[in-house]
C-alpha cells in the first residue's frame, strides 16, 4: 500500500491552527444556512395565531409606550421629529442588533444536541440567526416606511438624505456587530454559564446608553463622548440621519463603529472557532 | 486496495467532573490567589491530599487510548465492545463532532454520519420540509435532495403524510423518514451508531438491507456500531473489538464476535467480601458467586446453553449442623423483577460438609438477552445468616440463537424458549 500523504480528502487533528477558519466549508453548506432561515420563519408563524403579525405588534407597542413615557412624561427631546417616528427608527435599528446578539449568544447552548450528533460548519448556525432576524428587520422597516408616509402626508418636518445610500452598510454593521459580540459571549458561556444571565439584562441596559430614546444632540457635552463609546450610537445616528434627516453623522462616529465591529467580529470568529472544537465535551 | 480511513495514535481524554471552576467569580478568585498573592490553587486543595499522579489518574479518563486502525475502501466494518469501550467516541471523532486529544485521522472520501436518527428534525415542519432540512444538515446540497426526493419518500413509506407536520407522525414513521434521508446520502463513507435499535422489525430489516446494498452494491465504506450481533454478522465482513479505549482485535466478523462473547470480564465481577451491605447474623457468609459456561467463567452469558452458578461460602462458626444450611439464589432483571429462583431448600439438598462451593447446574439457561443481577441468600436454622441484594450483574448477550441471521427483538420478555415449530 502506497503512502498517499497529499491525497487525503480530510485530516482530523487535535488542535488545528487558530487561523484555520474553514470558510470554504461554510460556503459548501450555504444551502443549509438557507434551510435554517426557512425553518426559523416557518416554525415561527406556524406556532402562533397571528403569525407574522407579531413582527408588527412588538415594535408598534414599544413605540407607543416610549412615546407615552419618554416623550409624554419625561419630555425628552426628539430633535423636533414626530415622537413615534423618532422612537420607531431607534427601535427598529436597536431591535435588529439586540436580536442578533441575544440569539447568537446562546447558540452553543440551544444547539448542543444537534452539534453533538452531526458535523457541519458551526458558523452556519449563528449566520443563519443573523439572516433570520433580517426577515423580522425587513418587516419592521416596512412598518417604519408606512409611518414615514403617514407623517409626510401629515406634513411633518423630516427628510430623507443622501445617507440612505449607506443603508446596506448600516445593516451589515448591525448584523456583524451583533454576530461578533454574540459569538464571543456564546463561546464564553460554554465555560461560564452565569454570563447568560448578564446578557439578557445587559442588552436592555445597553439600550439606554445609546441614542434610541434620545438624540445625541440633546445629550450634555460631558456625556456625549461616553454615549459615543457605544458602537451602536454611530449606527443609529446615521440611520436616523439617513431616513429622517436628524442625527449626527461624522466620519469619526461611523468610523469608530466600523472599527469596533470588525474587531468584535474577528475576535468572535476566532474564539468561536476555538471553542467549537471541544465544546461538545464541556457543555 | 486503497484505504478509506487511516487512524494513527488516536487518543481522547475526557476530564471528569466540572470543566473549569464553573463561575467567573471563582476563576477570578483563583487567579488572584494564584498569580497575585502567590498562594496555592484554592481549587486543587479542597478536601484531598494533592498527589499529582493520583489526582490526574482520577480526574481524566482515557476514552480512547492510542488507537491505530486502517479501514479499506468498500469494507463494512462492525465495531463491537461493551458500553464505555470507546466505540461512540471513535465514531464521534471520525464524524468531527468532537476533536481528538492526540493523534490524527486521515480520510479519503466524503463522510456521512448517522449518530442519531432525525437530528435537527423540527416538529412543526412537514415531512417534505424536514427531508430538505435534515438532508442539508447531513451535508447534502439542495439539488441532490431534489434529485433523490422521490426515492427518499418511497423508501420511507410515508408518502401519504409527506405534507403533514412531523409532530403528528407516529414514532415509527418519524424514524423511517429520518433513516430514509440518511440512507440516500451520497457519501463514500457512512458511519452508523446503533440507530437501528428503534423502529419495528420490518423496518430494521429494510435498513439493514439498505445498508448491505450500500456497502456491497455501491462499494461504499461503512462503519457500524451495534450491540446487535446478528446485525453485525449479517452486515459486516470485518469487525473491530474495542475494550477500555483500545482496539483489542481486528479480523473477520465471526472470530471477533466469538472473542467478544467469550471474553472474560474481570472488571465488573465484584469481590463479594468487600460488600458491606449485608443482612443476617453472619455466622456463615457467601464469599463469591459466579457463572460458568463451557468451562469459562464470565458474566457475559449465552442463552440456551448449559450454565453453572457457583456459590462459594465460608463458615465462621465451626460447630454447625450442615443439614441446616440453606442457599437461595434469586435472579432479577434490571427493573428489579424476579425472573428466576434456585434453592437447596425445595430440592431437599444437604450441603456437603467437606466442600465450600455449591453449584446450581442449569441445563437450559433460557433468559432473553439483557442485563440481570442476583440476590444471594444463605440461611441457617431458619435464620438469615447472610443476604446480599442485587449483586453479580451479568449480561445475556444478543446472538444469532436460532442460526437464522436474526436476533431476538427487544421487549419480548425475559424468557427465551428453545422451541421447535411443527407444521
Amino acid at each position: 500500500m502506497s503512502e498517499q500523504i497529499s491525497e487525503w480528502d480530510l485530516t482530523i487533528e487535535p488542535q488545528s491552527s487558530l487561523f484555520d477558519l474553514n470558510l470554504k466549508d461554510v460556503w459548501r453548506y450555504r444551502d443549509l444556512l438557507w434551510m435554517f432561515v426557512k425553518r426559523d420563519f416557518v416554525s415561527f408563524y406556524k406556532q402562533t395565531i397571528l403569525g407574522p403579525l407579531w413582527f408588527f405588534i412588538q415594535p408598534l407597542f414599544t413605540t407607543i409606550i416610549y412615546t407615552f413615557i419618554f416623550g409624554g412624561l419625561a419630555n425628552l427631546s426628539t430633535d423636533s421629529l414626530p415622537q413615534p417616528l423618532f422612537y420607531m427608527a431607534g427601535i427598529t435599528a436597536w431591535n435588529y442588533f439586540s436580536d442578533c446578539i441575544t440569539k447568537t449568544s446562546t447558540v452553543f447552548k440551544d444547539n448542543a444536541n444537534i452539534f453533538g450528533k452531526v458535523y457541519f460548519p458551526r458558523l452556519i448556525m449563528p449566520l443563519s440567526i443573523v439572516a433570520s432576524n433580517l426577515v423580522r428587520f425587513a418587516v419592521q422597516m416596512l412598518l417604519m416606511t408606512i409611518m414615514m408616509f403617514y407623517y409626510a402626508w401629515q406634513g411633518a418636518n423630516f427628510q430623507i438624505t443622501w445617507a440612505i445610500t449607506l443603508f446596506p452598510l448600516l445593516v451589515i454593521l448591525m448584523a456583524l456587530l451583533g454576530l461578533g459580540l454574540g459569538l464571543i459571549i456564546t463561546a464564553l458561556t460554554t465555560k461560564y454559564r452565569d454570563l447568560a444571565f448578564l446578557v439578557t439584562f445587559g442588552i436592555q441596559l445597553l439600550m439606554y446608553t445609546t441614542t434610541v430614546i434620545y438624540p445625541l444632540s440633546s445629550a450634555p457635552a460631558k456625556y456625549k463622548s461616553l454615549i459615543s463609546l457605544n458602537p451602536m450610537t454611530g449606527i443609529i445616528e446615521c440611520f436616523r440621519y439617513a431616513f429622517l434627516g436628524r442625527g449626527q453623522l461624522t466620519l469619526n462616529t461611523i468610523g469608530y463603529s466600523i472599527t469596533f465591529t470588525l474587531v468584535a467580529l474577528i475576535l468572535g470568529i476566532f474564539i468561536f472557532n476555538k471553542t467549537e472544537k471541544t465544546f461538545v465535551d464541556t457543555i | 486496495m486503497s484505504i478509506a480511513i487511516k487512524i494513527e495514535n488516536l487518543s481522547k481524554i475526557y476530564r471528569l467532573g466540572e470543566i473549569g471552576t464553573g463561575t467567573i467569580s471563582q476563576d477570578i478568585d483563583r487567579f488572584i490567589k494564584m498569580k497575585i498573592l502567590k498562594r496555592e490553587d484554592p481549587f486543587s486543595t479542597v478536601g484531598v491530599i494533592n498527589i499529582r499522579t493520583e489526582k490526574n489518574y482520577a480526574d481524566f479518563v482515557n476514552s480512547l487510548n492510542n488507537v491505530n486502525l486502517e479501514i479499506k475502501k468498500g469494507d463494512a466494518v462492525g465495531v463491537i465492545g461493551k458500553n464505555g469501550a470507546g466505540k461512540s467516541t471513535l465514531l464521534k471523532i471520525i464524524s468531527r463532532v468532537t476533536s481528538p486529544t492526540k493523534g490524527k485521522i486521515n480520510i479519503n472520501g466524503r463522510v456521512a454520519s448517522l449518530l442519531e436518527v432525525g437530528t435537527g428534525f423540527h416538529p412543526e415542519l412537514t415531512g417534505r420540509e424536514n427531508i430538505y432540512l435534515n438532508g442539508a444538515i447531513l451535508g447534502m446540497r439542495k439539488k441532490e435532495i431534489d434529485r433523490k426526493f422521490e426515492e427518499i419518500v418511497d423508501f420511507s413509506g410515508v408518502k401519504r403524510y409527506i405534507d403533514t407536520p412531523v409532530k403528528r407522525y407516529s414514532s415509527g414513521m418519524y424514524v423511517r423518514l429520518a433513516f430514509a434521508v440518511a440512507a440516500h446520502l451520497e457519501s463514500e463513507i457512512l458511519i452508523v451508531d446503533e440507530v437501528l435499535a428503534v423502529g419495528d422489525a420490518e423496518f430494521q430489516k429494510k435498513c439493514l438491507g439498505k445498508m448491505g446494498e450500500i456497502s456491497k452494491g455501491e462499494g461504499r465504506t461503512i462503519l457500524f456500531v451495534s450491540h446487535n450481533m446478528s446485525a453485525i454478522q449479517k452486515m459486516c465482513n470485518t469487525s473491530i473489538l474495542m475494550q477500555n479505549g483500545t482496539v483489542i482485535k481486528i479480523g473477520d466478523t465471526e472470530s471477533v464476535i466469538s472473542q467478544y462473547i467469550n471474553q472474560e470480564n474481570k472488571t465488573s465481577s465484584i469481590d463479594l467480601s468487600k460488600i458491606t451491605e449485608r443482612k443476617g447474623n453472619q455466622k456463615l457468609i457467601i464469599t463469591n458467586a459466579f457463572f460458568v459456561q463451557k468451562d469459562l467463567k464470565s458474566n457475559q452469558l449465552i442463552s440456551l446453553n448449559e450454565t453453572e452458578l457457583h456459590i462459594v461460602y465460608k463458615i465462621n462458626n465451626i460447630n454447625i449442623d450442615y443439614r441446616e444450611i440453606r442457599i437461595d439464589i434469586g435472579i432479577n432483571d434490571l427493573y428489579g423483577t424476579r425472573v428466576g429462583w434456585f434453592s437447596t431448600w425445595n430440592k431437599n439438598h444437604n450441603v456437603d460438609k467437606n466442600k465450600n462451593t455449591l453449584i446450581f447446574k442449569i441445563k437450559n439457561f433460557n433468559l432473553s438477552p439483557g442485563e440481570y443481577n442476583c440476590n444471594l441468600f444463605l440461611g441457617y436454622n431458619d435464620e438469615v445468616a447472610d443476604f446480599i441484594q442485587e449483586v453479580n450483574p451479568f449480561t445475556v448477550v444478543e446472538n444469532d440463537y436460532f442460526k437464522t441471521g436474526k436476533s431476538i427483538p427487544q421487549n419480548q420478555g425475559v424468557l427465551l424458549f428453545n422451541y421447535e415449530i411443527i407444521n
